[in-house]
């Protein structure tokens, strides 16, 4: 209790001191990043108790802190459409479809309308969530990805005219992955005999896969761990600090 | 389909509904995209919201505190002991909320860093093992295969191809040196090798958002038959 009390103070004791100095309102923050950072840094390096359990706690806190953020984004997005909609910008109109669909789900979601009890899922069957869910969130969230199809296959008709030899080999290895999964695949090259079965193509799909592919997606995660790997370092360290925002208003 | 109930019915109608308006943008922007459009936007933050509430905030966060208090929601959680440590993210996650006025705004960045130095530290040590060492380690085979005491040909290849590959994509995004003779060559084989795994990832968005495509059919085929058959 004496742990936690001493936390809370200095919690709520830097934010009360942020009040009065300026400056503390970037250096608190900061010095949080360095200790958070580290802590789970070391953690790694320590497997005793208690840093083991501290990383669990913190994965814990993480979650909790990142609800917030949802219920953040959410009042976000109704002060931006409240806003529109006083102010009678253009397309005005869908903005209220936006703040009632909001309304009306979170309304029905928090209070488990339709829910014989409080401690029935919020997802059970019956509930005006999991009508919802099934008649307006699946079908449209489907749908939009769906439409991608199109998108994807007029944008490669215009993209993909190979031109150059680097085009060549992305159209042609596109095109081998993508009939090498198709029972026309198999029906192509099956009149292949055994001593050319590597070009059989879905055989020569999966190598693609496995071999080629494998090397470039091994090279693009070495490059994105090191490029992952600097940027914590610096933000660790505080070298990094655009998340910090402006000066405050 | 007669034993759909009329809640069943109206599901089909309103996401058979809300499906075209999406298609309709195949031929142009138009008002009835927009509606879906702007529906999705604020449904999707609620559904998340609310999944979040009841997923991590009531168990996790004041369910830890308070367990007494959401037994109600959690009849399981009646017997715990309350954790009061949990007090801080639940504090923290207030905090964050400041963000949304002006003047006191500043305060959400005590949150901010909290989940930046979690992000970054987890981050720093998950990648560096499993994406860099492991994958370094991975790439370690033999240039000469053999099986069974005779040379392997095609698994040497292969192995050939994997490791030169890494070798020659890194090399590609390395500036450090001029892209000239052998370093340019490894390069340009580099370059390749990408466009081989770029080929690979966009034939699997494309059968992905294909199968997707005909879900919606078949979507669309179970609603026609709810009042054509």
């Amino acid at each position: 209790m004496f742990f936690l009390t001493l936390l809370l103070l200095l919690l709520l004791g830097s934010v009360g001191l942020a009040f009065f100095i300026r400056p503390l309102r970037k250096f608190f923050p900061l010095l949080l990043t360095l200790f958070t950072g580290l802590l789970l840094v070391v953690a790694l390096f320590i497997p005793a108790q208690p840093f083991p359990k501290l990383e669990e706690e913190f994965s814990m806190w993480f979650d909790v802190i990142a609800v917030f953020s949802f219920i953040l984004g959410g009042g976000n997005l109704l002060r931006v459409h409240l806003m529109k909609i006083q102010q009678k910008k253009r397309d005005w109109q869908y903005s209220i479809v936006t703040v009632t669909g909001f309304v009306i789900v979170l309304v029905i979601g928090l209070f488990k309308v339709g829910s014989k009890n409080w401690s029935d899922p919020y997802l059970a069957q019956g509930t005006a969530f999991k009508w919802m869910y099934d008649a307006v969130f699946v079908p449209l969230q489907a749908t939009i990805f769906s439409l991608l199809a199109f998108f994807v296959a007029s944008a490669a008709f215009r993209a993909f005219r190979a031109k150059t030899r680097e085009a060549t080999i992305l159209l042609v290895a596109a095109f081998i992955i993508l009939i090498g999964r198709t029972p026309v695949g198999v029906w192509l090259t099956s009149w292949l005999p055994n001593p050319l079965q590597f070009f059989h193509i879905p055989n020569l799909s999966t190598w693609i896969l496995s071999v080629p592919n494998m090397a470039g997606q091994r090279a693009i995660m070495i490059g994105i761990a090191l490029g992952i790997i600097s940027t914590s370092l610096k933000m660790i360290l505080g070298i990094e600090r655009s998340w910090l925002g402006g000066d405050e208003s | 389909m007669s034993e759909l109930s009329f809640a069943d019915h109206l599901a089909l109608w309103v996401g058979a509904a809300l499906t075209f308006m999406i298609f309709s943008f195949l031929y142009k922007d138009n008002p009835f995209y927009k509606f879906a459009e702007h529906l999705f936007v604020g449904v999707s933050a609620a559904y998340w919201m609310v999944v979040g509430f009841w997923t991590t905030l009531i168990p996790n966060g004041i369910g830890k505190v308070f367990p007494e208090m959401v037994s109600i929601f959690l009849p399981n959680l009646s017997d715990t002991t309350p954790n009061y440590y949990f007090l801080i993210p639940i504090i923290l996650g207030i905090m964050m909320l400041t963000r949304l006025f002006g003047s006191i705004g500043w305060i959400s960045r005590w949150p901010m860093a909290i989940i930046i130095g979690f992000s970054a530290g987890t981050n720093l040590t998950r990648y560096l093992q499993s994406d860099f060492i492991h994958q370094v380690h991975s790439s370690s085979v033999p240039l000469v295969v053999l099986e069974n005491g005779s040379f392997a040909w095609m698994a040497t290849f292969s192995n050939v191809v994997l490791v030169f590959g890494v070798i020659a994509a890194l090399l590609y995004f390395f500036f450090s040196l001029e892209h000239k003779g052998i370093i340019g060559g490894a390069s340009k084989f580099g370059i390749w090798i990408l466009m081989i795994t770029f080929g690979a990832a966009f034939g699997y968005t494309v059968m992905a958002r294909i199968s997707l495509l005909l879900g919606r059919f078949e979507f669309l085929q179970k609603w026609l038959q709810s009042f054509l058959v």
